[in-house]
């Protein structure tokens, strides 16, 4: 998919996270910013670049900012960001790009 | 060399220190030592008066020196005034080298960090650090070591003169003119002067700061004029609100009242749960509603506890007046009801020593049946760690902590399984404080777990049916289930901090932490 605007999901409170995809300048570049990037920086690095490697994102600008959410909120929050950013609001592919 | 509870103390820091490392719970159990004395000025001129008209006129008549040590009492907790006070006017008189000793630090020390900075501050000797003054330190801004001891640790150290003060500043709700002390009476109450009561034998000079001076003699003293040599009269020494500052309201937390529930219930059903039993619990949410439910099935069983003891708070003086216990034994007030509670005949004021010291003949905390502490984590050796954060930062308070655990017949920590995505049982803890062999029984929103060394409280409780039992490894394998494993967090090789058991052997070290890339 491609990014076509720039799109928000999530919030600020605790165990959730707000993410934030921008059109990019022809590659992926994430800014992760997390409350518990010592313990699990890696962790949630790779579970946000597999959620956008399985929504064939390839071009954007992703910032993340983690206030201690788990693996499953991250990959949804990422996920509702890229639908957002393409106006997609129906018909959601749940089960397919949306796990 | 690797210590009691599996921890490295590095031999560079047991040669610059002098100690020796944890090597279990009794090990300095029967071993003599003399108790060491402070050097003392008499006063015998009938004619001599201690008011001083300001903290510099302190300073100068107790010889205040760069390399000095230093130390406050922490009973106004958030809502200290005196530390930040004396150190500014140090700070103006261009001292450096100067330890603080102080009982603890919080959030209202903040403004200390540039002192640290300067060097100014170059050592620091606490229960614990909160704030940003831990953020300092765990950023490697303290030139010196920053020892972090438990309350009977302090008193400890004092004693055998491995702390000695030079002078000691005494918050005190009133004063006369001739330094006799009261915790009560004045504007700011604090209630109890239990931690600096070691400060006013052992320190060689002692300045009383007050902002409610009254006639002579201010009676029955809690600190004596004969240990006092100024009284400093200021407009305020503390904000009273602030005393209950992080202490907790009645929870509806589900979560925690559903601890609060196991957590009594492995009292009632566990040997030591009958008529005059002792107690002491803290300030969580659970450890309060805990204390609730347990007085229920208290006045259901007919059953009165002996004594409590500890930090003491609302609930605990509520039991007191409505004669559910026998007397309580008070080392300081956690919010304002413990404060003008200290007027029942039946709350004594005990010192730190008397509630904790492990080099006495006798302390309170080897009287406890009973006591309910709280973990930052918790790990499959039942080692706890209440000062140092998940991410390596100094954040916290040894506080009473390994005092009773060790004392207690049965210790209970309650600990929620996770803290937001950090799981609070874990395989080790980020630094020792308490040692595993202290803690019997674990209580979280998952289950409760009993130290394989415990069988007779394991049977007892299997035999009631109470809980849901569990190890403390299938707690910790739910919450890597649930969160992930964590990663290791990265240290610098510098050693920033000793975590200094009751015994004042070396239970851990706190290095300095890397900053993330």
């Amino acid at each position: 998919m491609k990014i076509l605007k720039p799109a928000v999901a999530g919030t600020l409170e605790s165990s959730d996270c707000m993410v934030t995809v921008e059109p990019g300048c022809g590659e992926l570049e994430l800014d992760l910013d997390s409350t518990v990037i010592r313990q699990y920086g890696k962790q949630i690095r790779r579970v946000i670049s597999e959620t956008l490697t399985r929504l064939e994102v390839t071009d954007a600008r992703v910032t993340v900012v983690d206030k201690g959410a788990l693996d499953c909120t991250i990959k949804a929050r990422v996920e509702c960001a890229v639908y957002r950013s393409n106006d997609i609001r129906d018909a959601l592919p749940w089960g397919g790009a949306i796990q | 060399m690797i210590n009691a509870v599996g921890r490295e103390i590095p031999d560079e820091i047991l040669r610059a220190t002098g100690k020796e490392p944890f090597q279990g719970n009794n090990y300095k159990n029967g071993v003599p030592f003399r108790r060491q004395g402070p050097i003392i000025r008499p006063n015998m001129d009938n004619q001599h008066s201690k008011l001083v008209k300001d903290i510099h006129e302190a300073l100068v008549r107790c010889r205040a020196h760069s390399g000095m040590t230093i130390s406050f009492h922490h009973h106004f907790r958030e809502g200290d005034l005196i530390v930040n006070m004396v150190m500014e006017e140090i700070h103006k008189m261009g001292l450096k080298n100067i330890t603080l000793a102080a009982t603890s630090l919080g959030k209202a020390h903040d403004p200390l960090v540039p002192m640290i900075e300067d060097g100014t501050i170059t050592r620091i000797e606490a229960s614990g650090v909160r704030g940003k003054i831990g953020q300092a330190i765990s950023a490697g801004k303290l030139k010196g070591l920053a020892i972090m001891r438990s309350h009977g640790g302090r008193v400890r150290s004092l004693m055998t003169g491995e702390t000695r003060v030079d002078i000691a500043f005494i918050g005190a709700p009133t004063s006369d003119d001739y330094g006799n002390l009261r915790g009560i009476g004045g504007k700011t109450n604090c209630g109890v002067l239990s931690y600096s009561h070691i400060d006013g034998d052992q320190a060689e000079y002692v300045v009383a700061i007050t902002d409610c001076l009254v006639p002579f003699p201010n009676f029955p003293a809690h600190i004596s004029m004969t240990k006092v040599d100024c009284v400093c009269v200021v407009d305020a020494i503390g904000i009273p609100e602030k005393i209950a500052t992080g202490a907790a309201k009645p929870t509806t937390d589900q979560r925690k009242l559903m601890m609060a529930d196991y957590c009594t219930q492995v009292v009632v059903n566990t040997p030591y749960f009958k008529d005059g039993f002792s107690y002491q619990t803290g300030v969580g949410g659970a450890s309060i509603a805990s204390t609730i439910y347990l007085t229920k099935i208290m006045e259901e069983r007919g059953i009165k506890m002996g004594f409590g003891v500890g930090g003491l708070t609302k609930p605990m003086c509520d039991l007191l007046d409505r004669g559910m216990v026998r007397v309580l034994m008070d080392t300081q007030a956690f919010d304002l009801d413990a404060v003008s509670n200290v007027i029942n005949p039946a709350h004594h004021r005990i010192t730190a020593g008397a509630y904790a010291n492990p080099f006495n003949k006798g302390a309170f905390v080897n009287r406890l049946d009973y006591v309910i502490l709280a973990s930052l984590e918790v790990d499959v050796h039942f080692n706890c760690n209440v000062v140092v954060g998940s991410d390596g930062v100094i954040t916290g308070a040894q506080g009473g902590h390994p005092d009773t655990a060790q004392g207690a017949k049965c210790t209970i920590v309650i600990c929620p399984l996770l803290q937001g995505r950090i799981p609070a049982i874990c395989s080790n803890v980020t630094t020792v404080t308490t040692p595993g062999e202290s803690v019997d029984v674990v209580v979280t929103d998952y289950g409760v777990a009993v130290n394989p060394n415990r069988h007779d409280l394991l049977e007892a409780l299997q035999k009631a049916d109470c809980v849901p039992l569990v190890t403390i490894e299938e707690l910790r394998d739910t919450a890597y289930a649930i969160v992930g494993e964590p990663e290791p967090v990265e240290f610098d090789d510098r050693i920033v901090g000793i975590i200094e058991a009751r015994d004042g052997t070396i239970m851990d070290v706190v290095r300095k932490v890397k900053t993330f890339d």
